[in-house]
């Protein structure tokens, strides 16, 4: 199973480890709940070297995304970041990415790890479509680490040389960290402030352990996991799949149909103009018992018949009662409907609520 | 964390301590471990008959649910409120304080020494 360049220093720092996208990756250090405090206190450190970076530059790089993705990459101004999609001809969804425009016609495209074939495949197959030739997978050359957290401005800062207030949310800047040349992405998967930090993968070592000299505590995938759900955010292969298209996923917004074709637009078309059987809600229940993933939901206690599924739970670390996302049939989403999950036999109300569960304070 | 040797051990990570006719039932550091950060039980009511290896209970930590089998046929004559009301209890005293049920018994089955279950898990 390939590792990413910290996995002996996660094993000496105490690690557990768990198949995350076809990667060896840390689950957690010492406790979940600890570093999923730590994150929403002070500042997390993520290993995040296995999701996929590709580099998209040349002449057309610009008009080749907007062909490839949803949204339209061509409006990010240098220097800015966006969520976007890539679909296939039916509308479904082959990835979550963020796009960062580095110049005109350069662009860092950033994939999750176990979509990353399949990502730079649609990529690659389009570019020949267009006759663009600028798509170049970097993953294996490069480290990824997040650090995130109310902290993580100050405690990147130690290591920086880049004035880090003058980096938005959702923008990119190139500067050095511990004396190493690096990408510094305000951007993260937790719903707190913080970075996403890319530099050579032969550095790995140097940076992680100078963060958490500077004071990170290192988090594993446990707690990423659990952050992200309270933050309201999707997981490829939980929220989105290929079978999901991006409005019953509640991605309207990011599809740009206003424009020429690129790949979906037909299906995505025909997909706008029809109200979608299902839709991705947030569900909250009491007590202590989560609602996980595949986990049947009904109309009421007593229905037998099946009208939505759970794609991610857990009893929320933050707010101390369970919380979880889910497909529910369009007719029952509305904010404020209570629903019946089966939790391994036992029937338990959710009520549906606005996404995120939380929300940091700015 | 070696596994104590004055208690006998299940293939499912129990652990069954006997004094007399009633057994104290946990589960081990092992398996606590692999579980996460625990932050509900739930136990069988007091009374209630237990099964040899039927599930009688479950453990949920953050990331995933564990279930709790009976090492033992008898009755539940005492349940631990400690877990129930901290469950973290079960992490950080899994052979202690973290207890999760007392059973009576008449007759014990074969259960696992703690060499054979360091060799399980690869202690020791």
């Amino acid at each position: 199973m390939p590792q990413t360049p910290l996995h002996a220093e996660h094993a000496r720092l105490g690690a557990s480890f768990t198949d995350f996208g076809g990667w060896d990756m840390p689950v957690r250090y010492s406790s979940d709940l600890a570093e999923h405090e730590a994150v929403r206190t002070n500042a997390g450190l993520f290993d995040i070297s296995h999701m996929a970076e590709i580099f998209i530059q040349g002449v057309g790089a610009a008009a080749f995304l907007d062909f490839s993705l949803v949204g339209q990459a061509s409006l990010i101004e240098n220097g800015k970041a966006k969520y976007s999609l890539i679909c296939n001809n039916d509308g479904g969804i082959i990835d979550d990415l963020i796009v960062y425009r580095l110049a005109d016609e350069s662009f860092l495209v950033i994939a999750n790890a176990g979509n990353r074939d399949a990502v730079v495949s649609a990529l690659t197959t389009r570019a020949a479509t267009v006759g663009f030739n600028g798509v170049s997978d970097k993953s294996d050359d490069y480290a990824l680490l997040a650090i995130q957290g109310p902290n993580a401005t100050k405690i990147l800062q130690g290591i920086t040389d880049t004035d880090l207030s003058t980096l938005p949310y959702y923008s990119i800047g190139e500067g050095t960290v511990s004396g190493v040349k690096a990408y510094l992405c305000r951007t993260g998967y937790t719903g707190e402030d913080g970075f996403e930090v890319l530099f050579s993968s032969n550095d790995a070592v140097k940076v992680f352990n100078a963060l958490i000299t500077e004071g990170a505590v290192p988090c594993g995938l446990a707690s990423r996991d659990t952050l992200r759900l309270e933050a309201g955010m999707p997981l490829y292969g939980h929220e989105l799949n290929l079978d999901v298209n991006p409005y019953e996923a509640g991605f309207g917004r990011v599809v740009r149909l206003e424009r020429d074709d690129f790949v979906g637009r037909a299906a995505l078309l025909e997909l706008s103009n029809n109200t979608p059987s299902r839709k991705l809600v947030g569900l909250i229940g009491e007590g202590k018992r989560a609602a996980r993933a595949d986990y049947p939901l009904f109309a009421d206690s007593e229905s037998t018949v099946q009208i939505g599924i759970i794609t991610s739970g857990a009893l929320s670390p933050t707010l101390g009662y369970p919380v979880a996302m889910g497909y529910l049939a369009t007719e029952l989403s509305e904010i404020g409907n209570t629903v019946s999950v089966d939790i391994r036999g036992t029937r338990l109300p959710m009520t549906i609520v606005k996404l995120p569960f939380y929300k940091r304070s700015k | 964390m070696s596994n104590p040797t004055n208690r006998q051990y299940t293939a499912e990570h129990e652990w069954v301590l006997v004094e007399g006719d009633v057994a104290t039932i946990g589960i081990t550091a092992y398996a606590a471990e692999k579980l996460g950060d625990v932050v509900f039980v739930d136990l069988p009511k007091v009374g209630t008959s237990t099964t040899y290896m039927k599930i009688c209970g479950e453990i949920e930590s953050t990331k995933s649910v564990g279930e709790l089998y009976a090492p033992l046929d008898g009755e539940v004559v005492e349940i631990n409120d400690v877990v129930v009301s901290a469950p973290e209890t079960v992490n950080t005293d899994p052979f202690g304080a973290g207890w999760l049920i007392k059973v009576k018994f008449t007759t014990l089955p074969e259960l696992m020494s703690a060499e054979q279950y360091d060799a399980l898990t690869g202690e020791g």
